[in-house]
């Protein structure tokens, strides 16, 4: 029994991946290990120069390179020339008199029988083109002096405004106004296997599209539109994914047009896997967000009014930039309830790589900034730092700074409570206390960061937000599950695979749960917003509960009991009343089979509508909301700027633990990666607008002698409609890392940090300032 | 060029290009597909091999350096029915969540436990600090690490 008083057989047991024996051994198929007779090699050859209109491409010299098959360019593209899913800003390949708006645009696909000889042809495609003055910097490009697409480089202007929300009154009321500016920068996903896809015709003459990916509908979309076939002509099927973090989203879709383009043209078998250096150049990355914020509080720290004005850096392309920043906008007021909230947030067009989706999705740049200014909030009004959450923190009957009423139980406040009790809370600020009264030039420091993280992708991305399964019990009692969810490192196979054991009763063991395949499950939107426990566990769920009532009405005929006396347990039906009356699981299987009723079953899962006004950006946002608090404790050598974060408490209100090995290794991994981010990933480009850092020789992600040690609380606050209550995990587990550890180094050095990452050049520049 | 090595306990005598990648020979030679490429310079560990004993990036080698060799590859150690303890240490501990870096984890993971039985910490996080991961945040991983040595020591009675 759960400390809910729930008992559960499956759900919050600790089990072993469901695809992990597999991986350990490295007989998993990623995309790389997959061959195909008579294959083609695809590269990309690219403009190269940030900003411009095309005048012509040359490709002669490519084509008669050794080994080339052909060079495919814009005639070559028989449906429509486009690839983006939200703005329709990004040709699959430029044509004369199309504008350049970043070095990585595409100007032609070069087909080779090997991948190193498509890559030298790729070097030889020529273009002329007419240069432009690029704009770099958003501010620049706020002011429209240079524009890239269109009229304005203002793509995007979302808005929060709640109550009094005129910037000359909404402080009226408060006893202390603080104002701060800060600074999030670029971060790239660093997953480990880069992005791969192949195309072939296969057995039906229609296309599949195999590949490391999270959204297989919407490479089955963006193949399809750019061949101008029918949808039933693209089939999509995921390969094991070595990891993706928002990074293969969208992204998939414009290597896999490429690969299907040529298996097009040349009817062969067509495989573009990208190396490193090609995969950081070519591949979008978080959204550098300066934020400027203005928080009036009572002398006791109540928060009255909040600003926030924003401004995301979107690149070259628009690619998913308005809804990532729509969740900035949602976000930036933090997981407080305020009355008073005013929030502007804009995308501008530069002309450097294009951002996208990364885990947290535009709120991590912006809770970085909302919690910053908490801290210093709290110093100072002289108030404890968690006091200060405990009291502006949501709870039932609440508004979020939207003005979405919670009407159900949240773990906000107990994400709060649970951390303090966790980390000794007044003991460990009198240790460190006591450390930097001893040490002079090695400082330590305690963070504090408290976060809400709106789960799916909410009232502006709610047409792509319903999600189905299929699933199967066979004749010798197995079961079979297809969701549209994808495993990419999350846990989402081994947790289908525990909701299916909690309703069926059987051990995960008997489980199987399939790759993705486009042809078996309808479009189930996007494996990302920490949604596939909720949205693919509901449609899995459903599928279960109305197998189980097939093989109970055979059971309970078999047993000549009725139906409703049928319990199921791990081996067998059996009649509530008379225990002893009971029939294996597999023997039910195979009377289901010779009785001819078909054990298979489909579940949908979709939820009710949001009410969002778009215009005064007000209403329900999202369908429920995960809470986390982090505390973190650094040492920084004053001398040398090196920062170690040696403890992370964490707390996480998870709805209901499904799968509890996999949230603690999505709050372990995420926080680590949130790490990253605060302290060491910087990516740079020239004045060309070319990428710097191309490989892991520059862009310094965390090893195993970074890793800090971790207490972690899980708090169960169930959410009516998720399954069993559970929300998501997957991006709360980052989201309140690069805040907690900035307020730890703030604390440290006794200044206030405004940027991340938290370069060494930087922080010696704070701590030696005066 | 010719050349004679061991794979996975079998001796072999081939005709190589002696400036193919080790890794290239590997995956697409021998058909050793549990060997990852995650960036071609030696940051990630993911093509990791164990090469008389010594865990090593085999991008950074060339197929004529294998001759003489005793090469290990996750195919040496054991397969999903029959798995080498390291590999059931790291399923039960957690230690794996993508996958695309975990052969190379247990490889040098094996590398350090054939010469230390019995790792603190620290001679882990040094055996293992060549070897990326972006999923975990390693905490597992060190803990599979340590399930591995209790399960070797148990084995050997």
């Amino acid at each position: 029994m759960n400390k809910n008083g729930i008992n559960f057989k499956a759900v919050g047991k600790r089990v072993n991946r469901l695809e992990g024996k597999e991986k350990v051994c490295g007989t998993s198929k990623y995309i790389k290990d997959l061959e195909f007779e008579d294959m083609v090699y695809v590269a990309i050859a690219t403009a190269n120069v940030a900003h411009g209109i095309l005048k012509s491409i040359n490709v002669e010299e490519a084509k008669a390179s050794k080994g080339v098959v052909d060079v495919l360019t814009y005639e070559d593209v028989p449906g429509k020339n486009e690839m983006g899913d939200v703005v329709a800003d990004y040709p699959a390949l430029l044509k004369p008199g199309d504008k350049i708006a970043y070095v990585g645009d595409y100007v032609a696909f070069v087909a080779a029988e090997s991948p190193e000889l498509a890559r030298q042809a790729a070097k030889k495609v020529r273009i002329d083109y007419k240069e432009l003055p690029p704009v770099f910097d958003i501010d620049e490009a706020m002011r429209d002096k240079i524009v890239i697409h269109g009229d304005t480089n203002i793509k995007t202007h979302y808005v929060v405004k709640k109550g009094e929300y005129d910037p000359e009154k909404m402080f009226e009321n408060c006893d202390l106004v603080l104002e701060g500016e800060f600074f999030a920068d670029y971060q790239e996903q660093a997953y480990l296997e880069p992005q791969g896809v192949i195309a072939i015709i296969d057995l039906n003459n229609t296309f599949t599209v195999y590949g490391s990916m999270q959204c297989p509908y919407y490479v089955q979309n963006g193949v399809a539109e750019v061949l101008g076939i029918p949808y039933s002509d693209v089939r999509v099927i995921q390969t094991e994914t070595g990891g993706a973090f928002g990074g293969k989203e969208d992204v998939p879709t414009y290597f896999a047009v490429p690969a299907a383009l040529v298996a097009n043209k040349l009817k062969r078998p067509a495989k573009l896997c990208l190396d490193r250096e090609e995969d950081l150049q070519l591949t979008s990355k978080r959204h550098p967000i300066k934020s400027r914020y203005k928080v009036g509080v009572t002398d006791y720290g109540r928060i009255r009014a909040l600003r926030c004005e924003a401004i995301g850096d979107m690149g070259g392309h628009g690619t998913l930039s308005p809804i990532v920043l729509w969740r900035s906008v949602v976000h930036a007021a933090g997981a407080y309830d305020i009355k008073n909230v005013s929030v502007d947030v804009y995308g501008v067009y530069t002309n450097k790589v294009p951002c996208g989706a990364y885990r947290g999705f535009g709120s991590p740049q912006v809770f970085f900034g909302v919690e910053s200014m908490m801290d210093q909030i709290a110093q100072e009004l002289k108030i404890d730092r968690l006091h200060i959450r405990q009291i502006n923190a949501l709870e039932k009957g609440k508004t979020t700074p939207t003005g979405h009423l919670l009407n159900e139980d949240i773990g906000a406040k107990e994400t709060i409570t649970k951390i303090r009790e966790r980390s000794d809370w007044e003991q460990l600020q009198k240790e460190v206390d006591d450390f930097n009264k001893n040490h002079k030039y090695v400082k330590r420091g305690l963070g504090v960061s408290h976060i809400h993280y709106g789960v799916a992708l909410g009232a502006m991305g709610q047409r792509l937000d319903a999600s189905g399964a299929f699933v199967q019990v066979f004749k010798d009692g197995t079961i079979g599950i297809q969701i549209g969810g994808t495993e990419m490192g999350q846990g989402a196979k081994t947790t289908m695979a525990l909701i299916a054991s909690e309703i069926l009763g059987q051990d995960i063991s008997k489980i199987r749960v399939y790759q993705p395949d486009t042809a078996f499950v309808p479009d189930s939107g996007p494996t990302v917003a920490s949604r596939t426990t909720l949205f693919s566990g509901n449609a899995v769920k459903l599928a279960c509960e109305q197998l189980l009532i097939k093989m109970k009405t055979v059971a309970a005929g078999h047993l000549n009991v009725p139906k409703e006396n049928i319990v199921v347990g791990e081996k067998c039906f059996y009649d509530h009343d008379n225990p002893d009356a009971c029939i294996s699981f597999h023997e039910v299987a195979q009377m289901s089979d010779t009785e001819n009723e078909g054990l298979s079953a489909t579940g949908w899962f979709k939820t009710p509508k949001l009410h969002w006004d778009v215009e005064k950006g007000f209403g329900e946002a999202y369908v429920t909301y995960s809470f986390a608090t982090n505390v973190v404790l650094v040492e920084v050598d004053m001398l040398t700027a090196h920062v170690q974060v040696l403890k992370v408490f964490a707390g996480h209100d998870v709805g209901r633990a499904i799968n509890l090995d996999g949230i603690y290794g999505q709050v372990q991994g995420g926080f680590v990666q949130g790490m990253g981010y605060a302290l060491y990933e910087v990516l740079k480009h020239d004045d060309k607008g070319h990428l710097l850092t191309t490989n892991f020789n520059t862009l310094t992600i965390p090893t195993i002698q970074e890793m800090p040690e971790f207490e972690i609380e899980i708090v169960e606050a169930p959410f009516s409609k998720g399954p069993f209550g559970a929300k998501g995990i997957g991006e709360p587990s980052l989201i309140p890392a690069p805040a907690a550890i900035a307020n730890a180094v703030s604390h440290a050095i006794g200044k206030r940090i405004t940027q991340i990452p938290i370069t060494k050049d930087y922080l010696l520049k704070v701590i030696s300032e005066s | 060029m010719i050349i004679t090595f061991t794979l996975n306990g079998k001796d072999y005598k081939m005709d190589v290009d002696p400036a193919m990648r080790a890794l290239d020979f590997l995956r697409d030679v021998m058909k050793m597909k549990s060997v990852k490429e995650g960036c071609s310079e030696g940051e990630c560990g993911a093509c990791t091999i164990i090469l008389n004993g010594n865990a090593v990036c085999s991008c950074l080698l060339y197929a004529g350096e294998l001759d003489n060799k005793d090469i290990v590859t996750s195919e040496g150690l054991g397969t999903p029915e029959k798995m080498h303890p390291i590999q059931e240490a790291f399923v039960e501990a957690g230690g794996v969540q993508c996958g695309f870096c975990t052969p190379g984890f247990v490889l040098s993971s094996k590398a350090l436990l054939d010469k230390i039985p019995n790792p603190n910490e620290e001679e882990i996080k040094k055996a293992l600090e060549g070897n990326l991961c972006r999923c975990t945040g390693y905490t597992k991983i060190i803990d599979s690490v340590e399930l591995a040595v209790k399960k070797i020591s148990q084995l050997k009675g």
